[in-house]
């Protein structure tokens, strides 16, 4: 069935007795290529491997990790695990997945005919999407221009008896772009996502860049207040994903989550329903098996604004007394499974974006935010971040503002949902957006 | 790693097709991390990766592949593929040769990590844990690791560099979570340092453990933090990120030569209050992002981008410094073998002022201290920046009072370095960051003295 499964399966059976190992084994292939001024700028290609072993004996955990697949290496990674493992502190909660029998969804994750894409089409398509841009409109520039895709197949098997093989592919445009007016200078950003070439488009790409660098020019300060604000899908998305991360099982169980005692406690308006579903093929981080091997499943976390589980690997499931919910995250073979939402989606609501503004009468359309991870803290919940975007007054759309921020908690926030929109939109990341309005969020400017 | 010939022959290879230049860039790392969490060493990790990257550059295009096979046919396949990436016709015999550079020692290492017993760096943890713990009865949650690299490679390339360097990376980090009627509040702390096991003789993990647990424990009391903009003081070495970001980004070639910068064209001209001359400095010995020779193969420099207000210079790496004909700032760097160089800092500082710190705060009657900033990001373009306020209280009356709860603030950078009235005599370097850009991290530096800066956006939530 494939090469890494059988040198996955080749460690496992190098399991001593007391022992439980678990092998992770990588190969993946990139492209990348970035136009510049109508010249390819740079051509990336490659192809990186390797393997991590997780090692648990007497409830101790040690690993290690190379970069490659040979077989000597392989056998010094083994060995440098087992050595670790001394240093561990027995937990009674350490070990490795163990098969639940969930059957697994198949989800289409690889094409063939990406994987078969010429690469003089590769450097077309980025040319083009540069040549789009610049057409756009004469204020713009473009920064870089870029097609990329990349293909990745890993095996995960365990002395447990878990053994799975799986590949995915996929490909993307994304171009930077900057708009110059008057000697004010913004920057924008436009992509489009597919698991095959078809699926890719220069016009949302290309057409997003332009309107993005352009829109926020002549922006200005706006005035300190609390205020009602409308979050763009994009990032609406962002806002889910920390909203995630809350309720990973891990940080619940070692107390390290605003949420952990709340389970069936009306946490968000009831607006609000949370679903974590990477069985679902239009997520992009769709997957049919999780980190260790376990089947993908579908899993509601907030419903009607009440808060129903959190999510879990095979270790903080057990920490908790609970089954794993097939949450195990994994960066690559350069580190242990760790607890994560893989593809978040809020269930939406019926309006469009404009209908949603319609009913706000003094608020922001928020397109952007920054420094999320500096300032937004998931355990005590503060939230603070820099925003752009544009004014809204009675209804309508006005100027646009940056250099402003916004200020509430997590907590709050999700109590202060005034509407859901019906605009789903999937994004390249772990949730899909949608238009979100929250009330009573403190604005920081002049 | 790799001999001398089989570099010569696989240059050869690389521009044989008809490129200006071919670099090959060859690296092993070896590593050992450890975690502690709730109590408990959850897991010891150790790592090995090696592989080399070959660049190719012919006209405008960069042709680059990687591959983890150091044989002189893996290596061949990478140069073909660089070369065929790069595309140009010919069939041109080009020989190289290559002169080996002097080491360089910019940071010496006593005791290399993989001579330390793993028990006595799990120790390290363990007394963290104790510390933080012992520092109160509201300390809720501890976690603490520790990470040991070592990065050695080469660069040699068609204009005959050959370059060895050899740098080794030590880091802990502790991370505390303290519970009151308030809610859950954080602290963190971290130390890291370009040298070997030798650090522990200096940095005490016991008093940053505590440091970071108090930091929890103080904000479990903090008030909300104001809205609007007000007078910000910046405590010594925690600052040096905001220069890092606001400035720092807008100074790289790279981006400068595209356009993308609001420091592009602005050479010779006035772009900072007077009392600020800013340093990037890959030889300071020691510190986080100390390098002898960046990643083409450069030496390290002490470069002054800014000095007493003007901007001089900005950073260059090989193919920025070619297309405009100057040297190289010793500036290129990339994360690893996989990746391709680009303009990064290194360790990036103001230098003192003349200003005592305890009249900075005096000098103001009501505005904000920060004693301890987070992440930031920032717009290269606009220069717009965002900064976490990590540990903060209010100025009111001249005196530092209460503690407020974590937020943004944000400005423009072009705006604060203007705004920046006064700066201290106080110099010191800041904690360990990784910089990302083009989605490439690498270890970073960044220093300050204590400085106010006349008006910064706070987002906090009171009025």
């Amino acid at each position: 069935m494939s090469d890494l499964l059988d040198i996955a399966d080749r460690v496992v059976a190098m399991a001593r007795p007391g022992e439980q190992l678990e092998a992770f084994v990588a190969r993946g292939t990139e492209t990348d290529v970035r136009v510049y001024a109508g010249e390819v700028e740079h051509f990336v290609s490659a192809q990186s491997q390797g393997i991590g072993i997780r090692v648990v004996r007497d409830g101790r955990t040690g690993f290690a990790y190379a970069g490659t697949l040979d077989d000597t290496v392989i056998a010094e990674v083994l060995a440098d695990a087992r050595q670790n493992v001394e240093f561990g502190t027995p937990d009674p909660y350490a070990g490795v997945a163990e098969p639940d029998g969930v059957p697994v969804t198949e989800v289409e994750l690889w094409s063939d005919e990406l994987a078969e894409f010429a690469v003089d089409a590769k450097i077309a398509l980025a040319k083009e999407l540069e040549q789009f841009v610049l057409a756009a409109d004469s204020r713009v520039r473009v920064e870089d221009a870029n097609y990329a895709d990349g293909a990745a197949e890993a095996a995960v098997a365990n002395t447990a008896g878990i053994r799975r093989y799986g590949r995915e592919n996929g490909c993307y445009l994304v171009v930077s772009s900057l708009a110059e007016d008057r000697g004010e200078m913004q920057t924008g950003y436009g992509f489009s996502v597919g698991r095959r070439p078809a699926e890719l488009s220069v016009a949302k790409a290309g057409g997003d860049a332009a309107e993005r660098a352009t829109r926020l020019l002549g922006a200005t300060k706006p005035a300190s207040r609390r205020t009602t604000v409308v979050l763009s899908p994009y990032v609406t998305a962002q806002f889910l994903a920390i909203i995630g991360s809350t309720l990973n099982g891990e940080a619940v169980s070692k107390g390290r989550s605003l949420f952990r005692d709340r389970l069936g406690d009306t946490v968000a308006n009831p607006l609000v329903t949370l679903l974590d579903d990477p069985t679902n093929p239009l997520a992009y981080t769709a997957t049919d098996v999780d980190g260790e091997g376990l089947a993908a499943r579908a899993k509601p976390l907030i419903e009607a604004g009440v808060l129903r589980q959190f999510v879990h690997n095979a270790y903080s499931a057990r920490r908790m007394g609970t089954a794993s919910t097939a949450n195990a995250t994994r960066g690559g073979f350069k580190g242990t499974p760790g607890v994560g939402c893989l593809a978040l989606q809020l269930q939406p609501g019926t309006g469009t974006q404009d209908e949603l503004i319609a009913a706000v009468d003094d608020g922001v359309l928020i397109y952007e935010v920054s420094g999320l991870h500096s300032g937004v803290n998931p355990i005590s919940g503060d939230f603070s971040t820099g925003a752009s975007g544009v004014s809204i007054t009675g209804g309508q759309l006005g100027a646009p503002v940056r250099e402003f921020t916004l200020g509430s908690t997590l907590q709050r926030m999700l109590l202060d949902v005034v509407a859901v929109g019906g605009d789903v939109e999937w994004l390249p990341m772990s949730a899909a957006g949608v238009s979100l309005v929250i009330g009573d969020v403190t604005l920081s400017g002049s | 790693m790799i001999d001398q010939d089989v570099l010569e022959r696989v240059l050869s290879r690389a521009v044989r097709t008809g490129a200006e230049f071919a670099e090959v860039y060859a690296e092993d790392r070896r590593g050992t991390s450890a975690g502690l969490d709730d109590g408990t060493v959850e897991q010891v990790n150790s790592g090995r990766d090696r592989g080399a990257g070959v660049r190719v550059v012919a006209g405008e295009t960069t042709g680059f592949a990687y591959t983890s096979d150091l044989s002189e046919a893996g290596l061949l396949t990478a140069a073909e593929a660089a070369a065929a990436a790069a595309r140009q016709g010919g069939d041109v015999i080009r020989t190289v040769a290559l002169t080996d550079g002097p080491r360089r020692v910019v940071s010496p290492v006593d005791t290399q990590p993989d001579t330390v017993s793993t028990a006595a760096k799990v120790e390290l943890l363990n007394r963290m844990n104790d510390a933080a713990r012992s520092s109160g009865a509201s300390i809720a949650q501890v976690s603490a690791s520790y990470a040991d690299g070592r990065k050695r490679f080469l660069v040699a390339n068609t204009d005959g560099v050959l370059a060895h360097d050899e740098q080794c990376r030590i880091n802990v980090r502790c991370q505390v979570v303290a519970d009151g009627d308030s809610g859950m509040q954080t602290g963190f702390q971290s130390a890291g340092f370009t040298m070997g096991f030798e650090m522990f003789d200096t940095v005490d993990v016991e008093e940053l453990a505590r440091d970071a647990a108090r930091q929890a424990l103080t904000k479990l009391r903090a008030r909300p933090a104001p809205s609007g903009t007000l007078p910000v003081v910046i405590h010594r070495g925690t600052g040096g990120v905001l220069f890092h970001e606001a400035c720092g980004h807008g100074l790289e070639a790279d981006l400068v030569s595209k356009g993308g910068s609001v420091y592009r064209d602005r050479r010779g001209q006035t772009v900072a209050s007077p009392l600020i001359t800013l340093v990037d400095d890959g030889t300071m010995s020691g510190q986080w992002g100390a390098i002898g020779y960046d990643d083409e193969g450069h030496p390290s420099q002490y470069n002054v981008l800014i000095q007493d207000g003007v901007l001089t210079d900005y950073m260059w790496d090989f193919l920025r410094a070619r297309k405009e004909g100057r040297a190289q700032s010793g500036n290129g760097r990339r994360q690893s073998y996989q990746h391709l160089p680009m303009v990064r800092m290194t360790n990036t500082y103001v230098l003192n002022g003349p200003h005592d710190p305890d009249d900075i705060v005096a000098d103001t009657d009501y505005g904000v201290f920060v004693a301890e900033l987070g992440g930031g990001q920032v717009n290269t373009a606009s220069g717009d920046f965002v900064f976490g306020m990590q540990e903060a209280y209010l100025i009111e009356g001249g005196r530092i009072t209460e503690p407020l709860r974590e937020g943004n603030l944000i400005g423009n950078g072009p705006q604060v370095l203007r705004d920046i009235d006064l700066l201290g005599n106080d110099f010191a370097m800041g904690r360990p960051g990784t910089c990302g850009k083009d989605g490439q991290g690498v270890p970073v530096g960044d220093g300050q003295p204590t400085l106010r800066v006349r008006a910064l956006t706070i987002g906090g939530t009171a009025a």
